[in-house]
């Protein structure tokens, strides 16, 4: 198949940026779509121009380094599915794709379609974490947890970091994302005995990052790779008026 | 080296956070307001329905209400202070939305985003204009003066006819009954949304809940327009020389 | 030169209590005044920074990728190994112990793997307290499942994303650090140059891969936990930007290279559909458990799956090994599969798979039960590929998944030059021959959590703090060095993409010095390596330049590297004349095709030295001395 595509080019951070029309040309249904583009970028390199920059790593669907709106959704069209696992027989033959990076202020783009995400560590830096030292702990075994419990520690834990929550959000909120990390670890005994003080310090430091505010649109739910459901973001917003009565 | 490439500084969190400060906080005073809000609204409501019972019973309640004098007072100025806090919040938040994308898709598009739930900003600011409009109509009477001389056989301020009177322009019930609209727009996405925000949600009942709150928000238009269209309709009507 | 392994005196089971207590210690008040660089973030570096951090080292970490928790260890899916026994079915120490031994056929150190069994443990307790969300049975205890290669339930596992958690795991303790500052991150930079001042490793040249600028950083001790190599063979489970660079570039300044040969070519992975194809995907191995893999009996039989009538299929798995069957061991089914699809047997409009059917499971158990044990292997699948396997059975083929071979270190985890450590799948240590399931994750986080931590003290105790500067001569020459190679890359502009020669290199490799090796295809691979490389240097492409985010040219460095590194691989696979475990010479096999090892002559890990770009590396060898298990057969008949 052949297909039109438009894509954001923005040399670096400082550039303006602009889109671009590109024709890729008898698309394999069975390519994904950053194979699609790794074709398209051959032929712009050999013709002599810049390729297009995008991220990507594992290539199935786990790193969370893929990252790219396709045709106004985060990830493409295919629900629960990273853009690398994405493949062209979703597509036809004559499609317009506009291609374009994730959209936020926290999210500044590096260049073409990459964005700078590191406000994510910084969040998981101001708290995301049980602060146990390596050594000394129980054995593993010392604390029976619930299968209940587990299993919803990993269903929020199931989260990869992408971004595309931000990008989907009308606000370009993080509350999926720091919700996902705050259930996680509330889910679980160990993580309790910090809850208070681990949700508020995420939240202040999601707010410095200039994330938007969540108003509950659940658009971060249906483009989420991982479909983490929007049932943590009300869990973090709980533990975070617990926190408010705790000292 | 580049700013974005180094997260080598500790990371400086801001004081554990006020909760009046930080975006939940915010959100939790908009669901807090709004709920307010809502429930004076339920109780507006059913005062207001009274009038399908006849010039008599309205115009008792209204009565009744005017002797409560000091405590209507009361709860209007929290009312006021409820909605100013409403209206504050929804504003700077939707503000700070809209600053944390300066660069748009140029492509756009939604998944599941209700549209009740993309215009509250505007469903609220429509509402937040008729209410003004519905103060000055109706409470302080500032746009059709000649309201105030209304008095009914028992010499009570005859609100019933104030309402039918007001209702029978056309014009003044089609700007209630699009504000009704707004209110249930606004109230469609709001009633699912304030449980989540203050911390509500099983993803197994959600589906139940939106639909209970969409029931509730179809209620409240049917509630409030009833009244207008009922009048239009010439099913209540002036009672016979009601000077 | 002399390879001392270092490993202590005494019982085994007490070698490592032993060593424990003889190193040298660096006093708490002490520890801050050191410096320690990091290169990688995957479950070996991510576990020992963290850990390194809490102890009050100064920690710099470097990454690729544009966040330490996206090393390709998240990628992991099925489990990790520890000798718990939880489960009250006979697993020990030296039980684990022995299964990696023998997985490994017989080429790893006795004392390495067992000190790995025995902190196996230890992780487990770690992670849980970390907060890893481990599977759990309805008592609240933790769960396990078996894995290929052991007889007991040891291998505890979070769904399929065992890696990911554990990952998350060690970025959280990670990111404590960082939040205090105790470790300095540096996302998106790439290694390109170790340097060594007077006989020891003090620092690093890095590329800032936002601005291409290029830096050197000093410290007390390195430690490189860059991963593996499968790369090399282009198709690959393994993450787009694994890479060889840190790892070879330590070996271009003395590090020797042990056991290149050794890479695991993983039986069931999705086929590649085209020749745009970047990369291959695991299904995991569980699968075998209930499928059943055949090819037409027929050469170039083009009929759809279910038109070709039962008896002209060939169940050659069940057909060769009637009692293991389509559970044969990972390097027996891959070698299987690629037989009959070299017979023109493959199936697929590239003729490189075979079938893994479910028809029979699912007359048998009812598509339910299918799908309540491999619902999510069955939707990745039909992600991919566009075909339901409710329906049509599975292609699957072998791919490069994972690489025993690595920079060669000591029991110390120290590689032969001092201050020097490479932890993590970079090294060669615990897997020898061939690696088992679930035991890759062990290692990285036994190396990071429990091992290093106490090893580099012991050096830094003796040899002292404080760095030399940047502005050392030798830093200067490892800049103009990354320096010149970039310049070299970008002023070619030939007519090939880096991306097309590394997809040469790969087939190549795949071919020569794949899943079966002979001296006749490995000489040849030999010639070809050579000439590509030349190639390479004069006719390839990359666009832009350096002081920018520039994909092309960072591919081109690494593409660069896995040329002139494929023919240690291959020097390796040659002088190597005997076959065990992934190491496969086609002249060294009994008489019903098995692998024949040679122990007297060949119980020894291959150390390549380095001796200039093209020239034939120089082999040490390291010998290898069973005190404790009997060299046996492998046998799955
Ligand atoms: C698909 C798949 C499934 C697997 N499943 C299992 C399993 O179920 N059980 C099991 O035990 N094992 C499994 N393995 C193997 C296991 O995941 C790996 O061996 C292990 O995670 C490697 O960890 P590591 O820390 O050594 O390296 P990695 O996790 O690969 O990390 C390498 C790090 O080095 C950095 N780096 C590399 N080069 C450079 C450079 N030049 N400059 C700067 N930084 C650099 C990277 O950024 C990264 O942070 C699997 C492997 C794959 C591919
Ligand atoms: C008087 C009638 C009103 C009622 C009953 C009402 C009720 C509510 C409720 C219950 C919510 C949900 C809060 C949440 O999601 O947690 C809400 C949200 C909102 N309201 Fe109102 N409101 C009213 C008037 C207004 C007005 C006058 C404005 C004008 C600015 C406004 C603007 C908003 C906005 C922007 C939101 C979304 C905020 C968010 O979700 O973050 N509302 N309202
Ligand atoms: S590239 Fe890793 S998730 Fe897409």
């Amino acid at each position: 198949m052949n297909l039109t595509l438009y894509v954001w080019r923005q040399k670096n951070a400082q550039d303006k940026g602009h889109m671009e029309t590109y024709e890729a040309r008898d698309v394999s249904p069975h390519m994904s779509f950053l194979e699609m583009l790794d074709v398209v970028n051959e032929q712009l390199l050999l013709d002599g121009k810049e390729p297009i920059a995008f991220d990507h790593d594992c290539r199935e669907g786990i790193c969370g380094m893929c990252s790219m709106t396709i045709n106004g959704i985060p990830h493409g069209p295919e629900k629960g599915t990273t853009v690398c696992q994405l493949h062209m027989r979703h597509f036809h033959d004559g499609d317009k794709i506009y291609i374009e990076p994730w959209r936020a202020r926290a999210f500044p783009v590096v260049k073409d379609l990459i964005v700078d995400r590191t406000a994510f560590d910084r969040i998981m830096q101001a708290g995301g974490f049980i602060s146990v030292n390596t050594g000394g702990t129980p054995d593993a075994n010392t604390i029976p947890i619930s299968k209940k419990a587990a299993d919803t520690a990993m269903d929020a834990a199931a989260c990869i970091g992408c971004g595309a929550c931000v990008a989907a959000c009308k606000n370009a909120s993080a509350m999926l994302f720091v919700s996902a990390k705050v259930s996680h670890l509330v889910n679980l005994p160990q993580g309790k005995i910090e809850a208070a003080e681990r949700v508020r310090k995420m939240v202040a430091q999601m707010d410095k990052e200039g994330f938007g505010n969540c108003t509950n649109y659940d658009e971060c739910e249906a483009v989420c790779p991982k479909e983490i459901p929007v049932k943590f973001i009300a869990q973090m917003n709980r533990e975070f008026l617990k926190a408010k009565f705790k000292k | 080296m580049s700013s974005t490439q180094v997260s080598s500084t500790p990371v400086q969190v801001a004081a554990p956070s006020n909760t009046l400060t930080t975006s939940i906080g915010r959100k939790v005073f908009m669901a807090i307001t709004g709920f307010l809000l809502f429930g004076w609204l339920v109780g507006h409501m059913i005062g207001n329905l009274q009038i399908f019972l006849g010039q008599d019973k309205l115009n008792a309640y209204a009565l009744t209400l005017k002797h409560l004098a000091s405590v209507i007072w009361i709860v209007r100025i929290v009312m006021l202070a409820v909605i100013s806090i409403h209206v504050f919040y929804g504003i700077t938040l939707w503000l700070r939305n809209r600053a944390s994308r300066p660069v748009k898709y140029v492509k756009e598009a939604t998944v599941q985003a209700t549209l009740a739930s993309r215009t509250m900003i505007w469903t609220g600011l429509g509402l937040f204009l008729f209410i003004v409009y519905h103060l000055l109509h109706y409470t302080f009477i500032v746009t059709n003066p000649q309201y105030a001389d209304l008095h009914d056989s028992l010499g009570r301020h005859d609100v019933y006819s104030m309402v039918i009177l007001g209702f029978q322009n056309y014009l003044i019930s089609i700007v209630y009954i699009v504000a009704m609209f707004c209110l249930s727009y606004h109230l469609s996405h709001a009633l699912a949304s304030f449980l989540q925000t203050l911390g509500w949600n099983k993803t197994e009942v959600q589906p139940l809940i939106k639909k209970i709150g969409y029931t509730v928000a179809t209620l409240m238009f049917l509630g409030f327009s009833s009244i207008p269209i009922a009048v239009l309709l010439g099913i209540v009507t002036l009672p016979g020389g009601g000077h | 030169m002399k390879l001392d392994s270092k490993i202590p005196s005494g019982p085994l089971a007490e070698k490592w209590t032993k060593h424990k207590f003889d190193l040298k210690l660096v006093s708490p008040a002490n520890k801050r005044k050191y410096k320690i660089i990091i290169v990688g973030t995957g479950l070996a570096g991510g576990s020992a920074a963290a850990t390194l951090a809490e102890l009050g080292y100064n920690v710099s970490v470097f990454c690729y990728q544009d966040s330490p928790r996206r090393a390709h260890s998240i990628a992991a899916q099925g489990g990790i190994n520890a000798a718990k026994n939880y489960q009250n079915d006979g697993d020990s120490v030296w039980r684990l112990f022995y299964d990696t031994i023998k997985g490994g056929d017989f080429r790893s150190r006795e004392a390495n793997t067992y000190r790995l069994a025995e902190v196996s443990s230890n992780i487990i307790d770690q992670c849980v307290a970390q907060g890893v969300p481990f599977a759990r049975e309805y008592g609240g205890l933790l769960a396990n499942r078996s894995f290929g290669g052991a007889q007991v339930s040891r291998t505890f596992y979070a769904r399929g994303q065992t890696g990911q958690q554990l990952l998350l795991g060690a970025y959280s303790a990670l990111s404590r650090q960082i939040g205090k500052g105790q470790v300095k991150m540096f996302p998106r930079s790439e290694m390109l140059e170790l340097v060594v001042v007077d006989g020891h490793a003090k620092g690093i040249v890095v590329r800032n891969m936002i601005t291409g600028e290029i830096t050197s950083h000093s410290a007390d001790a390195i430690v490189l936990a860059t991963g593996g190599y499968g790369n090399v063979f282009y198709l690959s489970t393994n993450a787009k930007g694994c890479n060889v660079t840190a790892a070879y570039r330590a070996y271009k300044q003395g590090a020797l290279f042990a056991n290149p040969c050794y890479t695991q070519i993983h039986p069931t992975c999705i086929p590649k559909s085209g020749d745009y194809q970047s990369k291959l995907t695991l299904m995991s191995e569980s699968l075998r458990n209930d499928g059943r893999i055949w090819v037409p009996k027929k050469k170039g039989d083009t009929r759809p799956p279910n038109e070709i009538p039962e008896d002209e299929r060939d169940y050659y798995l069940e057909r060769k090994y009637p009692s293991f069957g389509n559970l044969a061991p990972r390097d027996i089914s891959s070698r299987s599969a690629k037989e009959v699809c070299d017979e023109g047997r493959g199936v697929g409009e590239t003729g490189q798979g075979v079938y893994l059917d479910f028809s029979d499971a699912i007359k048998r158990l009812g598509e339910d039960v299918i799908r309540d044990r491999y619902g999510n292997l069955f939707q990745m699948y039909e992600r991919i590929t566009g075909e339901d396997p409710y329906k049509v059975p599975m292609r699957i083929y072998p791919a490069s998944h994972y690489t025993m071979g690595g920079l060669w270190v000591d029991y110390n985890l120290e590689s032969n030059i001092p201050g020097l450590f490479v932890i993590g799948e970079a090294n060669f240590s615990d897997h020898g021959a061939n690696r088992l399931g679930a035991s890759a994750l062990m290692q990285g986080l036994a190396d990071g959590y429990f091992v290093l931590p106490y090893t580099i003290g012991n050096y830094l105790a003796r040899a002292g703090y404080g760095p030399p500067g940047t502005d050392h001569a030798e830093f200067k020459r490892g800049e103009s060095e990354a320096q010149n190679k970039i310049k070299k890359l970008l002023s070619i502009n030939g007519k090939r993409s880096a991306d097309s020669f590394h997809r040469e290199l790969g087939n190549i490799m795949w071919e020569y010095c794949g899943m079966a090796r002979n001296e006749a295809g490995l000489k040849k691979a030999l010639e070809l390596i050579p000439a590509l490389r030349e190639e390479f240097w004069q006719n390839v492409k990359v666009a832009g330049e350096n002081e920018e985010l520039n994909q092309s040219l960072e591919l081109a460095g690494r593409v660069a590297d896995f040329l002139e590194f494929a023919e240690i691989m291959c020097w390796d696979a040659l002088t190597r004349e005997e076959s065990c475990g992934a190491h496969f010479r086609e002249e060294y096999q009994t008489e019903e095709g098995e692998a024949l090892r040679n122990d007297k002559k060949y119980a020894y890990v291959s150390c390549w030295e380095y001796k200039g770009v093209g020239a034939k590396p120089e082999l040490h060898k390291e010998p290898l001395e069973f005190e404790n298990v009997e060299l046996a057969t492998r046998s799955y008949k």
